[in-house]
């Protein structure tokens, strides 16, 4: 991969083409400034219309958790404009199981999870094994913020503007090996803090996983914080997995082990349910979970009660970005 | 639920079920889930998914009128209280009532009341299947609940139509079982699957007694 674009995801801007973060919202200012009235009528609700367009990118401080700078990313697709989902939802509504299979469980049990001092240990087929602080980890490449789509596999999906880098920043750092195929995802499971872990749903710890080039893929991010803030613990603090053209079960929360596999790793709904749920998982309408359609979603909080849901979108609109990756495979087998 | 184990009712106890603001009572005391589904989903109090809330809470409230109609006559015959007997058709009818509005909330949240969807959805899915199936059972039920029906019927015929109550408690619990297969949980369905199962096999021990009678 010698061939750098400028099209292709991989490529980090140049320093001064980024937008000064005190720049853009300083204009965000402005344009709610001239929408609060200090601008004439016919001024006030052109400017209140295009506050409402700049609404989708501007991000809320829900003021919940330390503060994550971060730059806009520059990766292809990286960015949706699709209007956010509200950071109270975001954060109430989560499947954890570690933390209690009701929705509502991980908001309330999470705040027992110690997210200090926190390691994640690399292993298996790199030339760099070794212990990753966090602290490591969140200075390793500059933070950036990827506004994507979550779509879970449950029939459900999310706007969510999370901070991270792609993950491919730490797979080059430790530098796999030929013989690697496969990247391993495992998860805390600690008994003494997470109550859901013992129960029978799941193996514990949960494993994730995916093949090295999609590991790579610029899109897949390793996430430490969301809506300008650090994860929540209910999230996935203080360090998770973001791939957003899987469904969401594939994106590993509080993660301590990444291993460098060279056969398929075992994940943990594939184990439960391999008729259910595939390794790949990939956002695919056209093909159904045998229990309910794909078909549509429901968006979080901004569909109301009688609305329609939504179409959903294959590889959960990132197929220009991704498709290739699957150039050639039956989707309906590898699900 | 409670007077299973509790000391035996007081005369008091009796003459207040026959007092003539029982049943309004009763009737009111049924409707306070509905009104506060209703409350909740106006002023948002369902949480992130309102209308997965919306489905969900249907289905929750017609297993528990489903368990209360069903324990009516155990209750009666244990405690000798026959003016229990007389809210049996109103418990059973909010039965229906609940799963009206649950089979609504399904209809008209999941599938945008596409009636062409909802039948692939119910044919393409067995946990649908049963639900629908169990639906369409009480719905026989419900038509077959007033006096006149059951004098047209006979009360033989209507005793025997109305045990289908039976079918429906158990797809009932099939439809919830199979709706919490995906997440192995399974502690809910267990209770239900306790409550009915002992109301059921009272009435087995009861009707065996009588034959040895």
């Amino acid at each position: 991969m010698l061939i750098k674009t400028n099209r292709d995801g991989f490529c980090q801007p140049l320093a001064s083409s980024i937008t000064d973060q005190a720049i853009y919202a300083g204009r965000r200012d402005l344009i709610k400034l001239l929408a609060s009235g200090a601008a004439g009528a016919a001024l006030t609700t052109w400017a209140s219309r295009e506050a409402l367009a700049q609404s989708a990118a501007v991000i809320p401080q829900p003021g919940q958790l330390a503060p994550l700078p971060s730059v806009k990313s520059s990766v292809a697709g990286a960015t949706t404009m699709e209007k956010l989902t509200a950071y109270k939802d975001a954060s109430s509504y989560n499947n954890f199981y570690e933390f209690g299979t009701n929705k509502s469980d991980p908001a309330k049990n999470a705040h027992t999870l110690k997210t200090s001092p926190w390691t994640v240990e690399i292993e298996g087929l790199v030339k760099k094994p070794g212990k990753y602080t966090l602290e490591d980890l969140l200075k390793l490449s500059a933070q950036q913020e990827r506004i994507y789509r979550l779509r879970c596999v449950e029939g459900w999906s999310m706007v969510i503007p999370w901070i991270g880098y792609s993950l491919s920043e730490l797979i080059k750092k430790v530098e796999p090996l030929g013989s690697a195929k496969f990247v391993e995802f495992v998860t805390l499971a600690d008994p003494k803090t997470m109550p859901g872990v013992g129960s029978r749903v799941l193996d514990w710890p949960y494993v994730e996983g995916l093949r090295l080039d999609e590991a790579m893929h610029p899109l897949t991010l390793l996430s430490f914080g969301m809506y300008g803030e650090l994860l929540p613990n209910q999230s996935g603090a203080p360090v998770r997995l973001v791939v957003p053209w899987k469904y969401g079960f594939k994106s590993g929360k509080s993660l301590v082990k990444i291993r460098f596999t060279d056969k398929q790793p075992a994940t943990a709904w594939n184990k439960a349910a391999a008729n259910e749920y595939g390794f790949y998982s990939n956002v695919n309408p056209n093909v159904d979970h045998p229990r309910w359609s794909q078909a549509t979603e429901r968006r979080i909080g901004e569909d109301g009660l009688f609305a329609k849901k939504r179409k959903t979108l294959m590889f959960n609109g990132y197929e220009a970005q991704v498709g290739q990756l699957y150039a050639g495979m039956d989707l309906k087998k590898f699900f | 639920m409670s007077a299973l184990a509790g000391p035996r009712p007081t005369m008091r106890w009796r003459s207040l079920l026959r007092h003539r603001l029982a049943k309004p009572i009763a009737f009111g005391l049924a409707l306070v889930p509905f009104f506060w589904l209703l409350y909740a989903a106006i002023f948002d109090q369902l949480g992130a998914n309102p209308a997965e809330a919306l489905v969900r809470a249907t289905g929750d409230w017609t297993l528990r009128f489903l368990c209360l109609v069903l324990a009516v006559t155990p209750l009666r015959i244990m405690s000798n209280t026959p003016a229990l007997a007389g809210f049996r058709r109103m418990l059973g009818l909010f039965v229906y009532f609940y799963a009206t509005l649950h089979l609504l909330s399904y209809g008209g949240f999941d599938m945008g009341f596409d009636v062409a969807d909802m039948g692939r959805d119910i044919i393409k899915r067995p946990f649908i299947l049963v639900g629908f199936s169990a639906f369409v059972l009480l719905t026989a039920l419900a038509l077959t609940s007033f006096n006149r029906a059951i004098k047209a019927l006979g009360g033989k015929r209507w005793q025997l139509l109305h045990k289908l109550v039976y079918v429906v408690a158990g797809f009932a619990l099939l439809h919830f079982f199979w709706m919490r297969a995906g997440k192995n949980d399974f502690a809910e369905v267990f209770v239900y699957a306790l409550i009915l199962g002992l109301l059921l096999a009272w009435r087995l021990v009861n009707f065996i007694s009588k034959i040895r009678l």
